[in-house]
C-alpha cells in the first residue's frame, strides 16, 4: 500500500508543475488553454530526444522549458495579434504541435532506458540503497519524489515572488479584468502572450520530468492532460481552500498529488486503466457543475427538512 | 488641455448596420475646464468619450491631449495621460484584487512595470491617508477584495484610483448612472470635490440635465453625432432645465416634448 501511496506522490508531484501552469492560464488568465496538450508532449520529446542525443539531462529539461515557452508564444500571438479566440488558438498551436513532436522524436515514441535523466545522480547519491527503503520497495521511488518536491518548491517561490511585482500584478489584472487594466495603462495583449509562455514552458518542463521518470517519451502522451490538470486545480481548489497566494500555489500541489492517488485508489479496486479518462472527465465535470448542484440541491434539502 | 479637431466615427461602415456616431466633432478644453457633456441615448457623447480613451480608432481627425497626438495611440499607451470611471462600478476595480492592490495598479499608470515589488509600505501609508477623506472606512480594509464592496464604494475607489497620478484629463462616462440616487448624489460630490481641489480638467458625460447644469463651468450638448450646444461662463451658471430644453429645440429643430424624453 505505501509502495502505491508514494508511487501516486511521486506521479502528483511531477504533474504538479502541470497542473500550476494550468492554473496561471486557467485562474489567473481566464483562458482555457488547450495548448497544454501540446507543450507536455512537447517537453517530453524535447527531453528525450535530446538526451537521446548524448546532452546532459539537466540541459535536455531546460530545452523542454524553451521549446513550451515557444508553444505558449504562438497560442499568445495567434490569439492577441490575428484576433483567434481563445480556445481555438490554443487547439490550433496543440494539433500543430502533434506533428512537431513526431518531428521531434523521429517515431511514435523514444525509450531512455539506460541513459542518464536528471534522476540519475540523486540515485547514485545512494537514496536507492537505504536498505529500509528497499525492504519497502519504494527505493526507485525516493530519488524521483526528492528532485521533484525540490523543482516543485522552486517553482512555487519564483511563482510567489513574481506574482507580487509590479509585473505579476499587472498579468492578475489582466485576467481579472481586461478592460480596467488597459485603463491603467496595461498591454494587456502582452501581459496575455507572458502568461501563456509561463503556463507552457511549466508545463513542458513537467512533460520533460514525467518522461524522464517513465524512461520514455510518447507523442501522444498529452491527450486528456488538460482535463487532469483542471481535476487538480479544482481538488486544490475544494479541499486545501484557497486563501493566500501561497497557500494557493500548495494547493495546487497537494491536488495534483490528491488526484493521483483517487486515481491509484481507484485502479487499485479493480477499476479498468481504459475507463480512466472517462472517470476523469465526470469528476471534474460534477467539481464545475458543483456550484449549480448546489444550488439545485438547496430548496429540495430545505423541502425535505420543512416536510419533516 | 485637450483638442479634438474634426473627428469622425462611423460604424459598421458600409453595412446595413451603417451607424454614423459622430460628424465633424471640434472641442477644444483649456487647462482646468470641467465639461459636463450631455446627449440622449446615440447621441455619440460615449462615442467621443471612447474616442477620446482609445477604445475606438476614429475615421477621421485628430485628438491631442496636453500637446502630444494621440490619435493613433493604443488605449494603454494613452492611459497615463488619463483618468477614468465607467458606468458599470464592475468595470473599474478588478474583483479578485485587493483595494490596495487594484491603487497600486492605478499609482503605475503611465509607468513601466518591472520586476519591483508591485506595492511597498510607503505606498500603504499614503493610500491609507487618501481613502480616509472618502469616509467609507475602506483605510482599515487595505487588503479586502475590492468584489466584496458595494457599487458606491467601488466607484467611489475607482475615482480616487482615476486621480491618484493628477491626470491630465479626467473622463467620467455617466460614473453615477448605476448607483442608486443617494450613492449617486455622494459619488457626484465626491467627484467634484476631487476635480477642484486638484483643479482637474475633465469631460463628465451624465445623461441628468440637473446634473449637467449644476456641475462644471461649461455645458456640452451632442445630438445625433453633432456638437448641438456650448455653453460657458456666466449663461452656464444661469442656465435652468427649461432654458435648456429650449435652446434643445430651437437648435434641433425638435420638439420639447421629445426633448425631454431623450434628456430626462
Amino acid at each position: 500500500m505505501l509502495q502505491i501511496i508514494l508511487g501516486a506522490v511521486m506521479l502528483g508531484l511531477l504533474w504538479s508543475i502541470m497542473t500550476i501552469g494550468v492554473y496561471i492560464t486557467f485562474r489567473i488568465l481566464a483562458f482555457a488553454d488547450l495548448t497544454v496538450e501540446g507543450s507536455i508532449a512537447m517537453g517530453a520529446a524535447i527531453a528525450a530526444h535530446a538526451i537521446y542525443s548524448g546532452f546532459n539531462p539537466y540541459t535536455a529539461t531546460l530545452l523542454a522549458l524553451v521549446g513550451g515557452m515557444l508553444a505558449g508564444l504562438a497560442t499568445g500571438l495567434l490569439h492577441t495579434r490575428l484576433k483567434i479566440p481563445a480556445l481555438l488558438s490554443g487547439i490550433l498551436t496543440m494539433i500543430a504541435l502533434y506533428s512537431v513532436n513526431l518531428r521531434i522524436l523521429g517515431k511514435a515514441n523514444l525509450s531512455l532506458l539506460r541513459m542518464d535523466t536528471v534522476y540519475t545522480a540523486f540515485k547514485n547519491m545512494g537514496l536507492d540503497r537505504i536498505v529500509a527503503f528497499d525492504k519497502l520497495g519504494i527505493s526507485q521511488v525516493i530519488p524521483i519524489i526528492t528532485l521533484g518536491l525540490a523543482c516543485v518548491l522552486a517553482i512555487t517561490v519564483i511563482l510567489y515572488w513574481f506574482f507580487g511585482t509590479e509585473t505579476g500584478c499587472a498579468l492578475r489584472a489582466t485576467g481579472d479584468n481586461p478592460q480596467m487594466s488597459r485603463a491603467q495603462g496595461i498591454n494587456t495583449d502582452n501581459m496575455i502572450i507572458l502568461g501563456l509562455i509561463i503556463s507552457n514552458g511549466l508545463v513542458a518542463v513537467s512533460g520533460a520530468l514525467i518522461a524522464q521518470q517513465q524512461n520514455f517519451a510518447d507523442v501522444q502522451m498529452g491527450i486528456g492532460s488538460i482535463v487532469i490538470g483542471l481535476a487538480s486545480v479544482i481538488i486544490g481548489e475544494v479541499l486545501f481552500g484557497r486563501n493566500s497566494f501561497f497557500s494557493r500555489l500548495i494547493s495546487l500541489v497537494l491536488g495534483a498529488i490528491t488526484y493521483r492517488v483517487i486515481i491509484a485508489l481507484v485502479l487499485e479496486m479493480g477499476m479498468s486503466a481504459n475507463d480512466l479518462k472517462l472517470f476523469t472527465a465526470i469528476t471534474v465535470a460534477i467539481a464545475l457543475a458543483l456550484p449549480v448542484l448546489k444550488s439545485y440541491l438547496r430548496p429540495i434539502a430545505k423541502s425535505i427538512k420543512g416536510g419533516m | 488641455m485637450l483638442a479634438v479637431k474634426g473627428i469622425y466615427k462611423t460604424f459598421n461602415m458600409g453595412t446595413v448596420n451603417e451607424k454614423v456616431a459622430l460628424r465633424d466633432i471640434n472641442l477644444t478644453l483649456k487647462k482646468g475646464d470641467f465639461v459636463t457633456l450631455i446627449g440622449g441615448n446615440g447621441s455619440g457623447k460615449s462615442t467621443l468619450l471612447n474616442c477620446i480613451a482609445g477604445l475606438h480608432p476614429v475615421d477621421k481627425g485628430s485628438i491631442i491631449i496636453d500637446n502630444a497626438d494621440v490619435t493613433k495611440l493604443s488605449e494603454h499607451r494613452r492611459a497615463g495621460l488619463l483618468g477614468r470611471v465607467f458606468q458599470d462600478p464592475m468595470v473599474g476595480t478588478a474583483a479578485n484584487m485587493g483595494i490596495e492592490e487594484n491603487l497600486a495598479l492605478a499609482y503605475r499608470r503611465g509607468q513601466r512595470r518591472t520586476l519591483k515589488w508591485g506595492i511597498n509600505q510607503q505606498e500603504r501609508k499614503i493610500y491609507k491617508e487618501m481613502l480616509k477623506p472618502l469616509g467609507l472606512g475602506l483605510e482599515d480594509r487595505l487588503s479586502t477584495k475590492v468584489g466584496l464592496l458595494s457599487g458606491g464604494q467601488r466607484q467611489a475607489l475607482t475615482l480616487l484610483m482615476a486621480t491618484l497620478r493628477k491626470p491630465k484629463l479626467l473622463l467620467l462616462d455617466e460614473h453615477t448612472a448605476a448607483l442608486d440616487p443617494k450613492t449617486a448624489a455622494k459619488v457626484l460630490e465626491l467627484s467634484d470635490k476631487f476635480i477642484n481641489e486638484s483643479n482637474l480638467t475633465t469631460l463628465m458625460v451624465t445623461h441628468n440635465m440637473r446634473d449637467a447644469i449644476k456641475y462644471g463651468n461649461r455645458l456640452v450638448m451632442m445630438h445625433d453625432g453633432y456638437i448641438l450646444l456650448d455653453i460657458e461662463g456666466e449663461t452656464k451658471q444661469q442656465l435652468t432645465v427649461e432654458d435648456l430644453l429650449q435652446r434643445f429645440g430651437k437648435a434641433s429643430g425638435e420638439q420639447f416634448a421629445s426633448g425631454r424624453a431623450l434628456l430626462s
